[in-house]
């Protein structure tokens, strides 16, 4: 099992995510993550995908995508080829004697205060997933009351973008 | 542009894609075209006694025909019992439009009088789907209906029509092209792949080609042909493939599979080289996976990317249309020297001579495959051509193994999705295509009763097709299992031979009915019945017992094949 991550533009249609998410869920593949947006063109959005599976399966994912209606092209987003980026909130407990410690944390991280209550923190961090994964330990200590994650998106870093466009072995 | 009703521009937008005939049965939300069909068009409505009936009907005839076919029905419940025949057309690669009416866009998604999400149910089973709640959109969506149900692989789509949208009014005029920006079939072959394949088919010892219903979906039933005779190619057939090669051609060696004869299993378990045009390696073909072929390499022809590498790796994968691809291997194969293979077709022809299909004739018992070879027997000596269709079991095996089929498109069944009852329906629709052919339904008695209301369909459209019962009284193919994997209980599968009387109840729909019991009537009763001028429904009550051989056991390899039981066999009564 490898981790994928695959961008998938696809038509802005009614109905267009669900048979993405029904295509995985009726061959059996998980998803990890899924992130919707708009792109730069007028009626695509721009699906990041995070899944765990094998290559074969990976491949099988890809051809059955393909064969959708709504989808316009599948972009496979390797680490090293990609930038990826996720944003969290986090509201931790914050009682008013802990608060310097949790803000200089949070600037440690670059991880903005988004709000401050009367017993709680809230967080506001962008960065890798990883990075993400790293602080949400640090900050767990002092007590999570919620997160949420935005699921990552991901770009291919201009230059190696046109370079592997799976075509569905069309080999 | 011309201004008229959502309904009327239904049937123009049929009538623009040349739609000939469409089944369905009208209700509540699909009433305001029917209205227009009511006000004129061209497109022959045939109207079923159940929308299932009605989405098969519309899978025999687009599989006879090699057009699209078309199945309209009403919201909620019309939409949830075509769901049965979508799945179908889907497993097999059958191009339908099934067209559904939708409760008023104002009440959708407020629990309406027959309201179901029919897009949302059948998602997992269509190639694509359109709910259409703005009338201006509707020609295009028609098009682009059309479109993909035909192109890439074939298959079933949705079209599901609010109500209201049938009743606004719009300019309509018809669009050339469809307008689907990521609908891209593969409309070319790789040459380079080609000639690979070409170079590892000469170098091959032992190459079959394995055949399926991707060859006939393609139309490329010449192509193959001049491939396997320019390559002195040994080919396998599967069910769904039947006729895309002829069951006469000394190359042809039929079926493998669950219920295929152990020289076909043999031939490609055995194989160097599998040549896979139009199939998807099915699991009633390959058995245990892992144990399947191994010493093969795989060149694999689809035009559904998704296929190739699925089940089996191929080592030489070739996606494109299969005419093409076919036509073009053909060139290739023939400009190359063949690898010297007389041992191989020596090998395969021992095995057919040695293992052919063969049963026990017993005194005074039918055997269930005496119907099948009459038949056989019997459509050879017509002047016009015979279509065949099959329930799913153990006649459907039957006719496999015994039937002969000389053409594309003579053989309709239910591979993939295994639908009891799809039989009957089926030929009515294949008789809509193809009025000039005898259309037979073989049957199994509890197949023949999940779809026997669609025999008045047949009668009161003047579809005349003839329906034969093997009547073993019992859900043969499930009793069969329960007799040899759960040792002998079986629980809920017998029906009896006599309830219903299957002549009597062919009588109360219109239709001519016969009954036979015996080897000695049996001739004359299906003659009569092939020539009595209307439907026909041959009640053969057949021996119960018998069971369907050879057989490779579920999740066993394919090559290890059961042959019949020997036990008090007598060789001087072999056929077959």
């Amino acid at each position: 099992m490898t981790h994928h991550t695959v961008s998938v533009e696809l038509e802005d249609k009614p109905g267009a995510l669900a048979r993405v998410s029904q295509m995985f869920a009726r061959r059996g593949y998980n998803i990890m993550s899924l992130a919707v947006g708009p792109t730069e063109r007028r009626g695509v959005s721009r699906l990041t995908l995070r899944v765990d599976c094998s290559e074969h399966s990976f491949e099988q994912i890809e051809k059955q995508m393909h064969k959708l209606v709504n989808v316009l092209r599948i972009t496979e987003l390797p680490p090293e080829e990609s930038v990826e980026r996720e944003l969290a909130l986090i509201t931790v407990n914050a009682p008013p004697d802990k608060r310097p410690e949790l803000i200089q944390l949070g600037e440690v991280f670059g991880a903005r205060v988004a709000d401050i209550g009367r017993e709680t923190l809230t967080y506001e961090i962008v960065g890798r997933p990883e990075e993400l994964d790293a602080f949400e330990e640090l900050v767990r200590p002092h007590g999570v009351r919620e997160l949420a994650r935005t699921g990552r998106i991901g770009l291919r870093r201009p230059g190696q973008a046109q370079a592997r466009r799976r075509a569905a072995a069309i080999s | 542009m011309t201004r008229m009703l959502g309904s009327d521009a239904i049937l123009r937008s049929l009538e623009a894609e040349g739609v000939e005939v469409m089944f369905g049965i009208p209700g509540g939300a699909i009433l305001p075209t029917y209205d227009a069909i009511a006000r004129g068009t061209t497109v022959r409505h045939v109207l079923a006694r159940h929308e299932q009936g009605a989405g098969h009907m519309a899978e025999g005839y687009a599989r006879a025909s090699g057009k699209v076919g078309v199945a309209m029905a009403t919201s909620g419940p019309g939409a949830t019992n075509l769901v049965t025949a979508i799945a179908d057309a889907w497993m097999d690669s059958t191009p339908i439009v099934c067209i559904t009416g939708q409760v008023k866009s104002s009440l959708i998604g407020t629990d309406a009088f027959q309201e179901t999400d029919a897009t949302g149910i059948t998602m997992p089973i269509v190639k694509h789907s359109w709910l259409v709640q703005d009338v201006r959109e509707l020609p295009q969506v028609m098009k682009n209906a059309f479109h993909v149900a035909r192109t890439g692989r074939p298959g079933p789509v949705l079209v599901d029509i609010a109500k209201d949208v049938q009743e606004a009014e719009l300019d309509f005029s018809y669009p050339d092209e469809p307008d689907m920006p990521g609908w891209k079939p593969p409309t070319k072959v790789h040459e380079r792949q080609i000639r690979e394949a070409a170079k590892a088919i000469a170098e091959a010892r032992q190459p079959i080609v394995y055949a399926g219903g991707g060859v006939l979906n393609a139309d490329a039933s010449p192509e193959l042909l001049a491939l396997v005779e320019a390559g002195g190619l040994p080919a396998v057939v599967t069910l769904m493939g039947k006729g895309c090669l002829p069951d006469s051609h000394p190359l042809n060696y039929g079926a493998p599979g669950m219920h295929g004869s152990k020289y076909a299993n043999w031939a490609l378990n055995k194989c160097d080289l599998i040549i896979a045009v139009g199939t998807r390696f099915d699991d009633r073909v390959t058995g245990k996976v892992s144990a399947f072929a191994p010493g093969a390499k795989v060149i694999h022809f689809d035009i559904d990317a998704a296929e190739v590498g699925k089940i089996r790796e191929a080592e030489i994968p070739v996606v494109g249309p299969l005419k093409l691809a076919l036509a073009s291997l053909t060139r290739e194969v023939r400009a190359l020297d063949q690898h010297e293979r007389t041992a191989w077709h020596a090998q395969l022809q021992e095995w057919k001579q040695l293992y052919p299909y063969k049963y026990r004739k017993a005194e005074g018992v039918l055997k269930p495959q005496t119907v099948v070879e009459a038949l056989r027997d019997l459509a050879a000596e017509r002047a016009e051509d015979v279509v065949w269709t099959t329930g799913v079991g153990q006649h459907q095996m039957w006719a496999m193994q015994y039937i002969q089929c000389e053409q594309p498109r003579t053989f309709i069944t239910s591979g993939g999705l295994g639908t009891m009852g799809y039989g009957l329906p089926a030929a009515v629709g294949a008789k809509a295509a193809r009025p000039d052919a005898t259309v037979v339904c073989i049957d199994g008695d509890g197949c023949f009763q999940m779809t026997c209301q669609e025999l008045a369909t047949s009668a009161l459209e003047g579809l005349p097709i003839v329906v034969v019962i093997v009547n073993n009284g019992w859900l043969g193919m499930v009793r069969q299992w329960q007799e040899l994997f759960y040792a002998e209980r079986f629980a809920q599968t017998h029906l009896t031979k006599q309830v219903p009387d299957y002549a009597q109840l062919a009588d109360a729909l219109g239709c001519a009915g016969f009954m036979v019991d015996n080897e000695d009537d049996l001739e004359s009763t299906l003659r009569q019945a092939f020539d009595c001028g209307r439907s026909a429904v041959v009640d053969a009550r057949v021996d119960p017992d018998e069971n369907c051989y050879p057989m490779v056991p579920a999740g066993a390899a394919s090559v290890d094949v059961l042959e019949m039981p020997d036990e008090d066999f007598e060789p001087e009564r072999i056929t077959g």
